[in-house]
């Protein structure tokens, strides 16, 4: 009989009681392109926030032994999420420590213990919405809360220390404009994806003739790595702006944002066709006869039965395709259309781990966002069916 | 009500229905009845035109049905699916309401009907209107399914194997409801089933399907004490045939008035000279007694009454 009564939780614990023992909470380096020195907790830290980290991975590791109520769950969430605060908070005191007016060019950025403390302190909150049984609607509420919590903490400049932070305090006017960029280039690419995807979904699930060819497409499309079918679309699409001056004029060129979001329809496609086809497919044969023996004509039976009947699925595919746009449109960088990839290429070239960040955490943030926000919508919409 | 003549389905080279004519009374139940397989769904399929036939004819109340628009014909006439077909995404509010709803019946009016059919299929107002499918059994959800093909009050209601998805002590239910409801509301039903003894309990005429073609078409009696063809013989079940025969008989055509001397078991009129035979099997009797509808003693029934041949 073990005494662990939360497996999960006291693995975590303990890994990040390991990370905080054995490697570094920050390093610092002389400047931005050279790998800096790790920094352990115990040296870096004032002693009070030091003990309040300890104090909380010790908390984890005291709640995976206890026995496991609710009000156990909703402390480990608690626990985590201020683990997750606590953290952040710890490292943005340790970097103003750091700050010598001597050498401006110095850099504190997140150690490798800071990262795994985060990571394991967001893991027992997932733990715990988990073994609650949290549907998407509680879940986004309570990331809601943490992301809120941690913008408040950047918002209230005590981390302005940070690397990752002074990087963003140099780009801060690019940044708002390629994350709007980035998010107008995801939504430029969705709506044709949609506009196109679902009507060919249905005519799919008419026709399965038709899929066969359809399929075939789309799958070929997929395996066209992304960055070779942004290269490939640069020498037709300049041919054809050059040949047809009417389309230049309306934006079409070979690189930039034309051919990126051509390029992001075409990955989007095949979620969505498969997806509007598996959802009307997945329609009880027997309720779309009674549809149509009751007397409903062929329009209302899609619009008002088998519509609806697909959304839950319809979504669930659209969730997918938000999700992979998002992360692919930072590739789209590369052929000038912007987004936050920019700061993801410049960092690499630049060799500027906390460029890349800036533009790679905010990525994944705004994907797991719309993961979260799709699943909850897809939680309402199946809520009142039937199994 | 329904006129059907001639009615030819081919798939392919195929006949599927294959010349199929006869002729159900308003007011009349008719059991469609036949092996899987028989046709007899496409043919009931027919009526409403969810399939069309090949050639030859369907009148339903005296209008060919090929002279509308199939969604006109069908808001016109109930439609009960084997395995319910309630819309999951909707109340049984909603559902009951759909036909009511294309005809653009006003509200007040839809509401007050939902209410009237729930309560003559026995289901709580209250508790149930707001209910979703899945929150029901499955009796409840064909008590749905009906009440939703009698909503706007169609001439004909037509039913593919209304209790083939139930379990037998709710299809016994069932059935007793599909009478009590047939009773209050004089609708003409033409349903499909497989089972003889669905059929002679609950039809007036019976039309036996037998790869495509109408073997025969008749009320239940003839049916049972004149079997057309061997298949017929079959369906109704050869040893049992006697029984079955019985079953379509009721006590009160063959008991005799006024002899009611004694004490002893007694039987309701109304009941089947098989329900006669299996009291007496019970009560360990050859006589029993008969009570009319208010409970007086009227008359008697014995055993060589009940064996002798009609």
């Amino acid at each position: 009989m073990s005494i662990v009564r939360n497996q999960v939780l006291f693995v975590l614990a303990l890994v990040s009681a390991a990370a905080l023992a054995l490697t570094g909470f920050v390093t610092h380096a002389p400047n931005r392109l050279v790998s800096g020195r790790a920094l352990a907790l115990w040296h870096a830290a004032p002693v009070t926030a030091a003990a309040a980290l300890a104090g909380g991975v010790l908390a984890l590791l005291v709640v995976s032994l206890l026995p496991q109520s609710r009000p156990v769950r909703w402390g480990a969430a608690a626990i985590g999420s201020a683990l997750i605060l606590l953290t952040l908070d710890a490292a943005g005191q340790v970097a103003a420590g750091l700050i010598d007016p001597a050498h401006p060019a110095a850099r504190t950025a997140l150690g490798a213990a800071a990262w795994v403390l985060v990571l394991c302190a967001a893991l027992a909150v997932v733990d715990a919405m988990q073994r609650l049984g949290a549907g998407p609607l509680l879940r986004s509420i309570v990331a809601a809360g943490v992301v809120a919590a941690v913008g408040a903490l950047l918002a209230s400049g005590r981390l302005d220390a940070l690397s990752f932070l002074r990087e963003y305090a140099n780009q801060r006017d690019a940044f708002a404009r390629e994350l709007v960029r980035h998010m107008a280039l995801v939504a430029a690419a969705l709506v044709p994806a949609l506009a196109i995807g679902m009507p060919l979904g249905v005519a799919v699930a008419r026709r399965p003739r038709l899929g066969q060819g359809v399929y075939a497409g789309l799958n070929l499309l997929q395996t066209i790595p992304s960055v070779a079918l942004f290269g490939l679309l640069i020498a037709p699409l300049s041919a054809l702006a050059a040949a047809f001056p009417v389309l230049a004029a309306v934006g079409v060129q070979g690189i930039g944002f034309f051919p990126a979001m051509l390029a992001l329809v075409l990955y989007a496609l095949l979620p969505v066709v498969r997806n509007t086809q598996a959802g009307l497919m997945g329609v009880d044969a027997a309720v779309v006869e009674a549809a149509r023996g009751m007397g409903l004509t062929e329009r209302q039976i899609f619009w008002r039965v088998e519509g609806p009947l697909a959304l839950p699925v319809v979504l669930a595919g659209v969730r997918i395709v938000l999700v992979q746009t998002i992360g692919l449109a930072v590739v789209a960088a590369l052929i000038g259309a912007g987004g936050l990839g920019t700061f993801v290429f410049q960092g690499i070239g630049q060799y500027a781990t906390n460029l890349v960040l800036l533009g790679a955490v905010p990525t994944i943030v705004l994907a797991l966002a719309a993961d979260l926000a799709m699943r909850t919508l897809v939680e309402l919409a199946e809520r009142r069916r039937s199994p | 009500m329904i006129e059907l003549r001639d009615v030819v389905k081919a798939y392919g080279g195929r006949r599927v229905v294959d010349g199929v004519s006869f002729v159900v009374e308003p007011g009349q139940v008719c059991a469609l009845i036949g092996a899987s397989g028989s046709g007899k769904t496409t043919l009931l399929k027919m009526v409403n035109r969810l399939i069309a036939a090949t050639s030859g004819s369907i009148r339903v109340a005296g209008r060919d049905i090929r002279d509308e628009r199939p969604e006109m014909l069908r808001r016109r006439i109930g439609y009960v699916v084997q395995s319910f077909g309630l819309f999951p995404h909707w109340t049984v509010e909603d559902n009951i309401a759909t036909v009511p709803r294309l005809l653009a019946w006003p509200e007040e009016r839809v509401g007050a009907r939902v209410r009237e059919l729930l309560t003559l299929l026995r289901l709580d107002v209250e508790e149930y209107r707001g209910k979703y499918p899945h929150e029901l059994s499955g009796g409840q959800q064909q008590r749905v399914g009906v009440a939703r093909a009698l909503a706007a009050d169609p001439e004909l209601l037509l039913m593919d194997e209304p209790f083939g998805a139930l379990d037998p002590v709710t299809r016994a239910g069932l059935r007793a409801e599909f009478a009590r409801i047939h009773a209050t509301t004089g609708k003409t039903i033409l349903f499909v089933t497989h089972d003889m003894d669905e059929a002679l309990e609950l039809a007036d005429v019976i039309a036996v399907i037998e790869n495509g073609r109408l073997v025969q078409f008749g009320t239940s009696r003839e049916i049972v004490e004149r079997p057309a063809t061997e298949f017929v013989r079959d369906l109704i079940g050869r040893a049992e045939i006697g029984l079955k025969r019985l079953a379509v008989q009721r006590v009160g055509e063959r008991m005799q008035r006024g002899k009611v001397d004694g004490r002893g078991p007694a039987i309701e009129a109304s009941s089947t000279l098989r329900e006669a035979l299996a009291h007496m099997l019970a009560q360990h009797t050859d006589r029993l007694l008969v009570r009319d509808d208010s409970g007086a003693v009227v008359g008697s029934i014995d055993l060589a009454e009940l064996v002798r041949s009609p």
